[in-house]
């Protein structure tokens, strides 16, 4: 580390359009903060859509036979509900916060290339309400968030539903592509004098390691979605069999994507885990190198495990045990983490507020997902539960107790410092309780509703014994979260309006955006304070003991 | 867990699978109660109502950390093991050059059935003789289906352009239900599948009797119902062995008082069912690519007795 800072220090807000407010500050907006409370906006604006989506869809399956949609209706829901929850709702969210924190946790100014990053989100808009058009141009896509070919080719879908789809993913793909390269460049470039990379909070070393994900997942959508609309639109005839090409190799594709894509969308979350859970224990994470290593090795294990979602096309069983060894072996770092966790509370003082609330049930969800998936791991158990409802559970618990969960614990952590008020407590405990009870009625049950035998994507089912009542209380939670989501948005607007006033660090936090005013200013830092080891403010605060005074602690030593 | 679950095994391979599953569940039920207990113990130990000095600073313990990593992967690779053996047990080798004893294809939204052997064909009913193990065929017509009987083991996906051969059994007669389970569209909630084990000699009598032509029934109405089949739309798209209707789009019809239900599963196969379906496809399977024909109720009821002569 050379002593030269790489950051120019400003001490005067450079002549903005922000400045002078109103709706053009944020259209035209280049700051990073500006620009991640955008992703937040519209990510929960999705949220709302794909949870009443989801209602729908609850409304439909409440009792067998059941004539509230019709399934080419159901068929279009559900398909937008995977969509919207995974690209416009879950990805943006992580976005929006690595957007917003990563160059306030680093002393940095704004991202690396700040035009980019607003081209990045405009795309994100644009591809969205894209997806969305298809409702109004003849129907919305009903072949899945998978799209199997040939399923989605013109042959069987008929409407223009899939090229809305592919040209929607198209355009949000690229936004995310472009925000990791940003991400990543910010991250390796502008840290601030004395963070070395060793020294980054884990929310930042998190978001680099899913930079890397992102950069060589994205590439076989993108690619594989032009393919689809080579076949849709121009006569080709990659995925289909009668013109000589491949069903299979669609999945090949979209499964090199879609595996690394579930580490993309919770890593950042671990990464706010990882911060919250040590403030609130009043404790440093326990073994930094552990949960940062760990997740180096998830990175790269991501890759080798996709074809687990491909058991059942029958590829012969040397092809499946190779994907199941991979898959266990990805179990290992991933439960290193919760044990990192935990042991970062023992001894600790625990305050439970609700970013901390959020947290601890994560852990707990977040193991039931991770033991569920092992299960998927091991081939036989996966011939008999893929594609029914075990598997929707799992990926709720992983999705919705796992990141949305963290997400949540790092709204109520962060929002005092993106608006300078504090979030109410006591509705952040009713929305807690709200959210935990909701969604473990909604999906628990699920796991159980698979193992009786109810396959995934069904608009209808028998009236076989339990499977009515099973369902009636999935659809009964359901609307219990609907509730909670309520109870947040409400949080959201009164805190707003009349919140507490948050301070520079409510929490007493460590990290280096805790040192600046809540909100911070358009340049972030009027001054940064020296960064000898991984928490600078409470070296600040605690001279005698600061973690400097141990290398190990610090994560190496001055150069 | 009901009529259709993985932990009611009917064969030797569905036991290999439902072994392995409860063991699996069982280990991780104990992950899930050390994981659980740490958490609320922690949680309820070390909480602090109010704000005091900092507790003690750890930063790790290297040896713990490996300890923790080291017994997830050592308990993984024994799962691991486990799964080699299950998958051997529950999906054998078949041998590629014999020819399989059974052919199913998969349409949007119904099985074709398949007895290569006895030129038998039927539809969304599997008859299966017990103790022997059955090469089967899956072949998909249109897009990617799959086909799940629980109780006999594994599922396995209908890929176009990709048949796959495998084996089945199993052990003890009865009726075993199962579905499609890889979406394929508008009317995937009704591809249901009906597997009716019998003992050998009750299998062979049902594939002679299937290869049989039928006797429709000697009644004025039913006469009138064979006439109308033939000259109505209905032969353009099912086939009747014995009559000129030969075409394969929808179900072989040749038989099909025989079997349970109507629309691979949406009615039970009743003479008033079959006459509410005629009447109005479209109101049961709504998607499916049988037409509403807008028959009058005459032809309906003159269908109806004919088709229900089927035998």
């Amino acid at each position: 580390m050379s002593d030269t800072a790489l950051v120019p220090e400003s001490h005067e807000a450079l002549p903005r359009i922000s400045a002078a407010g109103g709706l053009l500050s944020w259209i035209a907006s280049v700051d990073h903060k500006q620009i991640g409370i955008m992703y937040l906006l519209i990510s929960l604006f999705f949220f709302g859509v794909g949870g009443i989506e989801s209602l729908l869809m609850r409304i439909q399956l409440a009792q067998p036979g059941e004539h509230f949609l019709s399934p080419q209706e159901y068929n279009q829901i559900f398909t937008m509900h995977g969509t919207t929850m995974i690209f416009l709702v879950v990805m943006p969210l992580l976005i929006g916060f690595s957007t917003y924190l990563v160059p306030l946790m680093i002393g940095a100014r704004d991202m690396a290339f700040p035009r980019l990053n607003a081209l990045s989100f405009w795309l994100l808009v644009f591809g969205g309400f894209l997806l969305y058009y298809s409702f109004i141009d003849g129907g919305a896509p009903a072949t899945g968030w998978f799209s199997y070919a040939p399923l989605s080719e013109s042959a069987y879908s008929t409407s223009k539903g899939v090229s809305y789809w592919a040209l929607g993913l198209l355009a949000v793909g690229t936004g995310t592509l472009a925000t990791a390269i940003n991400l990543m460049v910010t991250i390796i470039n502008l840290r601030v004098k004395g963070m070395t990379l060793r020294r980054v909070p884990l929310f930042v070393w998190m978001v680099l390691v899913n930079g890397f994900i992102i950069l060589f997942a994205m590439p076989p959508l993108n690619a594989s979605l032009i393919m689809l609309l080579g076949d849709r639109l121009l006569g080709a005839h990659f995925f289909t069999a009668a013109g000589g090409g491949s069903p299979i190799l669609w999945q090949h594709y979209f499964w090199a994507f879609g595996h690394p894509e579930v580490y993309i969308m919770i890593l950042p979350a671990w990464g706010m885990i990882s911060e919250i859970i040590p403030v609130f224990s009043r404790k440093p994470i326990f073994g930094y190198e552990f949960v940062a290593g760990s997740s180096v090795a998830i990175a790269v294990l991501s890759f080798a495990v996709y074809a687990h979602h491909m058991f059942v096309v029958g590829l012969g069983h040397p092809f499946d045990a190779a994907f199941s060894l991979a898959s266990l072996t990805i179990a290992v770092p991933t439960g290193v983490k919760i044990f990192n966790w935990i042991a970062t509370m023992w001894g600790g003082k625990i305050r439970f507020k609700t970013p901390m609330l959020f947290a601890t049930a994560f852990l707990v969800l977040f193991t039931i997902g991770g033991i569920s998936g092992v299960t998927f791991a091991m081939v036989p158990i996966d011939w008999q539960t893929t594609d029914t409802y075990y598997v929707v559970a799992h990926f709720h618990y992983v999705l919705f107790g796992g990141t949305l969960f963290g997400v949540f614990a790092g709204l109520y952590y962060w929002f005092p410092k993106i608006t300078g008020k504090l979030l109410s407590e006591r509705l952040g405990k009713w929305h807690f309780w709200l959210t935990l009870i909701g969604f473990n009625l909604t999906f628990f049950v699920q796991h159980l509703l698979g193992l009786a035998g109810m396959a995934r994507r069904v608009y209808t089912y028998p009236n076989f014994p339990g499977w009515g009542d099973m369902n009636l209380i999935s659809t009964v939670g359901a609307f219990v979260l609907a509730i909670a989501t309520l109870v947040l948005v409400w949080n959201l607007i009164v805190s707003l309006r009349r919140g507490q006033s948050a301070g520079d660090n409510p929490w007493e936090a460590w990290t280096l955006e805790w040192a600046t005013s809540s909100p911070p200013p358009v340049h972030n830092f009027d001054s940064v304070p020296p960064v000898r080891g991984r928490r600078p403010l409470w070296d600040l605060a605690h001279p005698d003991q600061a973690d400097e005074m141990s290398p190990a602690r610090a994560g190496g030593t001055n150069a | 867990m009901g009529p259709i679950s993985p932990f009611d095994p009917a064969s030797g391979q569905a036991l290999a699978i439902s072994n392995l599953f409860i063991l699996t569940l069982v280990i991780g039920g104990v992950v899930f109660l050390l994981v659980t207990s740490l958490v609320v113990y922690a949680s309820i130990r070390y909480r602090s109502r109010q704000v005091g000095p900092d507790p003690k600073q750890v930063f790790g313990n290297r040896r713990m950390e490996i300890a923790w990593t080291a017994a997830p992967a050592g308990l993984l690779l024994v799962l691991f093991g486990f799964t080699l053996h299950a998958m051997a047990v529950s999906d054998p080798p078949v041998s590629p050059s014999q020819s399989p004893d059974m052919v199913i294809v998969a349409h949007q939204w119904w099985w074709e059935v398949r007895y290569p052997q006895d030129g038998v064909v039927t539809a969304n009913e599997v008859h299966l003789p017990v103790g022997r193990p059955i090469r089967l065929r899956l072949e998909s017509a249109d897009v990617i289906h799959d086909f799940w009987v629980p109780a006999l083991g594994r599922k396995m996906d209908a890929t176009p352009g990709h048949p796959v051969t495998y084996s089945i059994s199993v052990d003890k007669p009865g009726l075993y239900l199962g579905t499609c389970a890889e979406f394929c569209g508008a009317q995937h909630a009704w591809m249901r599948i009906r597997v009716v084990a019998q003992s050998p000699a009750d299998f062979n009598r049902w594939l002679s009797q299937q290869a049989a032509v039928p006797t429709p029934a000697k009644t004025e109405a039913a006469s009138r119902g064979a006439q109308l089949f033939q000259s109505l739309t209905c032969s353009s798209c099912h086939a009747i062995a014995g009559t000129a209707a030969q075409a394969q789009v929808g179900p072989d019809l040749t038989h099909l008082a025989d079997r349970q239900t109507l629309g691979a599963g949406v009615l039970d196969n009743t003479p008033d069912n079959l006459k509410r379906w005629l009447t109005n496809p479209q109101a049961y399977k709504p998607g499916s690519y049988m037409p509403n024909l807008h028959l009058s109720p005459d032809q309906v009821d003159a269908l109806v007795a004919y088709l229900e002569s089927l035998k």
